[in-house]
């Protein structure tokens, strides 16, 4: 359909424990700061914003004792790019299984970057509903930023070129658990 | 998918894999006709022109709300004001349209392969809304998104299809659709209305006459509206076709205790359909309407969200984070 990008990989930049230990803190963070997660509810970003919203909602069990209700949002259509690319996007479902308004809602993703993918995301929110509030936490956070946007929590902050690309691979999506740094060669 | 779908013409053309595209990509539109807020800006700034040459209410609605609520805006031609009255040709009110720079033209003709001519002279997607008696793609569409979700497979099902099918695009793009996925097919109506051209395509299809005998085993039923225009050619009287094709509720226990009952519409209560079957737990008439629009913005979504020309080298996989 497309000619594959050629990458090379660069450092690792987590390793699994890592990833692990980074997602408790950021539970730990999350309930710290939120006064209470009653109103509270993640919604990871498909793809890989998915499974960690569900391991932070997990973490966040073993803290609190709490029920986190988890959802997923595909930001497909809110995409401000699609007039640039020639080849069909695959959709997929949104499922929140629980009303938007009032909620205290956490995006999660696995990587802060452009901005564009968090835009794209409040618009594919506010179409369900009027959360009470919208905060953000990501596993990494590359810079270069396009939009005023940045996360309420993070799991690492790194510099990158934009030649480079963060990977985020993680067992339920990929075949390994690991935060990689490649780079595109052309 | 292999190739980009530049125009949707018939169901014929497709593959089983691009169906099964379509349809997946239709599933998020079906949540989002539960949405509060029903409005997308996908397509903003986008034109889809409803180019409807034969009258038709329910297909051009469900094709307006669609582009509308993908945020598209629409240019609407329809056949009692056009210049067609004014014997302008087909071929120039398409040229004239298409000289609006629409993004697509959704079109309806009483002349079957219409839309495919209209396609070989325009640059833009054409899709074909029913063309004479040849095809309805997205009826096809809709009703196999319909059975999907219903018996959770398209595969290898008895559908019997009861009705006018020679005069009718709906049995065709139904048939070509259902065939790629393996359906047998029983066509049952008076003996005019049974043509034979499906035998020739290789398909598993057989004709019957007799209700009784077509609808048993059945997994789908497709029931067709009576063009009561066509009846007298030749004469059959109204009273006679009600009393020997009419689904009623005796007749739909001898297909499958949890068949389907489906119509394209417009249904008319009383003639081909009973009542209490329209209105039973096997009718999925109005799920097919919900339907319908899923299908249509999945489809506009397809074929103009996206530019033709530029490739994103990462692939559409990969979001801008």
């Amino acid at each position: 359909m497309f000619a594959r990008m050629r990458v090379v990989e660069k450092t690792q930049l987590m390793s699994a424990t890592e990833i692990d230990r980074t997602l408790q803190r950021l539970a730990h963070e999350i309930v710290e700061k939120s006064g209470g997660t009653a109103n509270l509810a993640l919604i990871g970003i498909r793809r890989r914003g998915v499974p960690l919203a569900q391991r932070i909602a997990r973490a966040m069990h073993g803290i609190e004792h709490v029920e986190v209700p988890v959802g997923t949002l595909d930001i497909t259509l809110y995409r401000d790019d699609l007039s640039k690319i020639a080849s069909h996007p695959v959709l997929h479902s949104s499922e929140i299984p629980f009303p938007v308004d009032d909620k205290d809602v956490l995006l999660v993703d696995d990587v802060l970057y452009t901005g564009r993918t968090a835009r794209a995301a409040m618009n594919g929110l506010f179409d369900l509903g009027r959360p009470s509030r919208v905060r953000m936490a990501v596993l990494i956070d590359r810079g270069h930023r396009e939009l005023p946007i940045e996360a309420s929590f993070v799991g690492r902050s790194i510099q990158t070129s934009s030649r480079e690309i963060v990977e985020v691979r993680l067992h339920e999506t990929d075949q390994e658990e690991r935060v990689m740094l490649v780079e595109r060669v052309e | 998918m292999a190739e980009r779908l530049r125009d949707l013409l018939s169901i014929e053309e497709l593959t089983a894999e691009e169906i099964g595209f379509l349809l997946d990509e239709a599933k998020p539109f079906q949540e989002f006709q539960r949405y509060p807020l029903k409005k997308l800006a996908t397509l903003r700034g986008k034109t889809v022109a409803l180019a409807f040459f034969e009258a038709s209410t329910r297909t051009r609605i469900s094709f307006a709300t669609a582009a509308s609520r993908l945020g598209a805006d629409t240019m609407n031609l329809q056949a009692e004001a056009s210049s067609l009255k004014k014997g302008e040709s087909l071929l120039d009110t398409a040229r004239t349209l298409d000289a609006m720079k629409p993004d697509c033209i959704v079109m309806r003709h009483s002349s079957s392969g219409a839309a495919d001519f209209v396609a070989r002279h325009l640059e833009i997607p054409v899709i074909n809304a029913g063309d004479g008696t040849h095809e309805h793609p997205t009826q096809a569409l809709l009703d196999a998104l319909t059975i999907r979700d219903r018996r959770g497979k398209i595969e290898s099902l008895n559908v019997t299809i009861v009705g006018d099918i020679l005069h009718s695009r709906v049995a065709r793009s139904n048939l070509h659709l259902l065939g790629k996925f393996g359906c047998r097919f029983t066509l049952c109506g008076p003996p005019m209305w049974l043509p034979r051209e499906f035998e020739c395509l290789g398909k598993q299809v057989r004709r019957s006459s007799r209700i009784d005998d077509a609808l048993e085993g059945a997994d789908v039923v497709i029931v067709l509206r009576v063009q009561q225009e066509r009846l007298h050619e030749p004469a059959l009287p109204l009273d006679e076709y009600i009393l020997l094709y009419q689904l009623t509720p005796g007749r739909l226990k001898l297909a499958r205790p949890d068949a389907l009952v489906l119509h394209p519409g417009p249904m008319i209560r009383g003639l081909e359909i009973d009542p209490a079957v329209a209105d039973g737990p096997q009718s999925c008439v109005l799920e097919q309407v919900t339907n319908g629009l899923a299908v249509r913005m999945a489809l506009l979504f397809v074929m103009i969200a996206t530019g033709a020309e530029i490739d994103d080298a990462r692939g559409p996989a990969h979001a801008a984070h």
